[in-house]
């Protein structure tokens, strides 16, 4: 006997990565980068695991964490850019994909932890369990595109993804958490937002010629 | 409402210099035939059409964290679009950015799908506690000005409103 209906599939992704583990991987490859982080649980945990002044926590605003990569990597090429993205924030702003993939980034290394629901609202289901996102970049023309599923595949994607010269998107498969979430952001908006346009000018005077 | 005003293109002219004069350097927005003219001005100065008003204002976002002075250029339905990102992201976060938003619905005159927000869109800005002034035909460079020291008196959103017969 089935306990879920049709239009609620069960989400495929309980016994996979847990978020924790999976920005625990993902962290170490954006490091010297501009990381705008999607708002909700990720933000959070991105803050709890491994907080840099080179990191942008939005608190509102879902599905424009993209957007604002976008926008560093459009007005300071020769900034290295990383989005840490979630499948609700993705779905919010699906334009985002075609808009990095149209402008190309050299260097925009979109993540997304795909958690198949809402955590942040409590579990409710999005639809990327059907839909894969990775997919939709790949036809909106991101330069490299990968979906993995454990600690191994971030590193080795993350590796090859960070010698391409164009967007690239990774696709994330997580579990939806069970325990409690990380603390809030402990910055006001207001020191997130200092403390971003310093680094940001830091990283734009130490940047390289663009890659 | 598409129809050439006369003198609209050199009114743009005149107001993107004023727009670069008091330092914006980042262009951004979804069209309104109302400021047609100022896109085609803009675009030599890396005007990024957008896919939508919000998305727009993310971007502006990231331009101003690399120390870029943004303007978002929309129609007022767009206006409604962002209302939850000058809220929830440019409000609270302190991100100067200049809204260029048009009044379509202006004095009830358009066509339907214009006029509800036409009539409410200054009370919503006067609500959401926007800073704000409709553009006069006379004072292009005034109003600019003062956008520019609203940012700097205190650093946020401001908007500046394009009424018809302005530039189109």
């Amino acid at each position: 006997m089935s306990t879920t209906d049709a239009k609620t599939p069960p989400n495929p992704r309980v016994a996979a990565l847990t978020t924790r583990e999976a920005i625990a991987a993902v962290l170490p490859f954006l490091e010297g980068h501009a990381v705008a982080c999607a708002n909700g649980f990720l933000s959070r945990w991105v803050c709890a695991l491994g907080d840099r002044d080179s990191h942008f926590y939005m608190i509102g605003s879902m599905g424009l964490a993209s957007s604002i990569g976008l926008g560093i990597a459009v007005a300071r090429p020769e900034v290295p850019v990383g989005v840490i993205d979630g499948d609700g924030n993705v779905l919010m702003n699906l334009g985002s994909l075609a808009m990095t993939a149209a402008l190309a980034p050299r260097r925009f290394r979109h993540v997304c932890l795909d958690n198949g629901v809402y955590a942040s609202t409590g579990n409710q289901p999005t639809i990327s369990t059907r839909v894969s996102l990775e997919a939709i970049a790949r036809a909106a023309g991101y330069a490299d595109v990968a979906r993995v599923a454990d600690v191994t595949g971030i590193r080795a994607a993350l590796a090859r993804q960070a010698e391409v010269v164009g967007p690239t998107f990774l696709l994330v498969e997580t579990a939806p958490e069970s325990g409690p979430p990380a603390p809030r952001i402990p910055f006001t908006p207001g020191e997130m937002t200092a403390r971003m346009r310093r680094a940001v000018a830091v990283l734009g005077a130490s940047g390289g010629p663009p890659g | 409402m598409s129809a050439a005003v006369e003198g609209g293109v050199d009114r743009a002219r005149e107001f993107v210099r004023e727009l670069l004069a008091h330092g914006f350097d980042f262009f951004t927005g979804v069209p309104c035939s109302l400021v047609g003219p100022v896109i085609a001005e803009l675009e030599p100065h890396g005007y990024v059409p957008e896919t939508r008003e919000d998305a727009a204002l993310g971007l502006a976002a990231g331009a101003a964290f690399a120390g870029r002075m943004p303007l978002v250029l929309m129609q007022n339905s767009g206006f409604g679009v962002s209302i939850n990102a000058i809220g929830s992201l440019h409000s609270i976060y302190a991100i100067p950015c200049l809204l260029l938003v048009t009044w379509r619905g202006f004095g009830g005159k358009d066509a339907p799908e214009h006029l509800v927000m036409g009539k409410a869109m200054p009370r919503i800005l006067d609500a959401i506690e926007m800073p704000w002034r409709t553009i006069e035909v006379d004072a292009m460079g005034a109003a600019v000005a003062w956008a520019r020291r609203t940012i700097e008196d205190r650093p946020g959103p401001v908007a500046l409103v394009v009424p018809p017969g302005l530039f189109a």
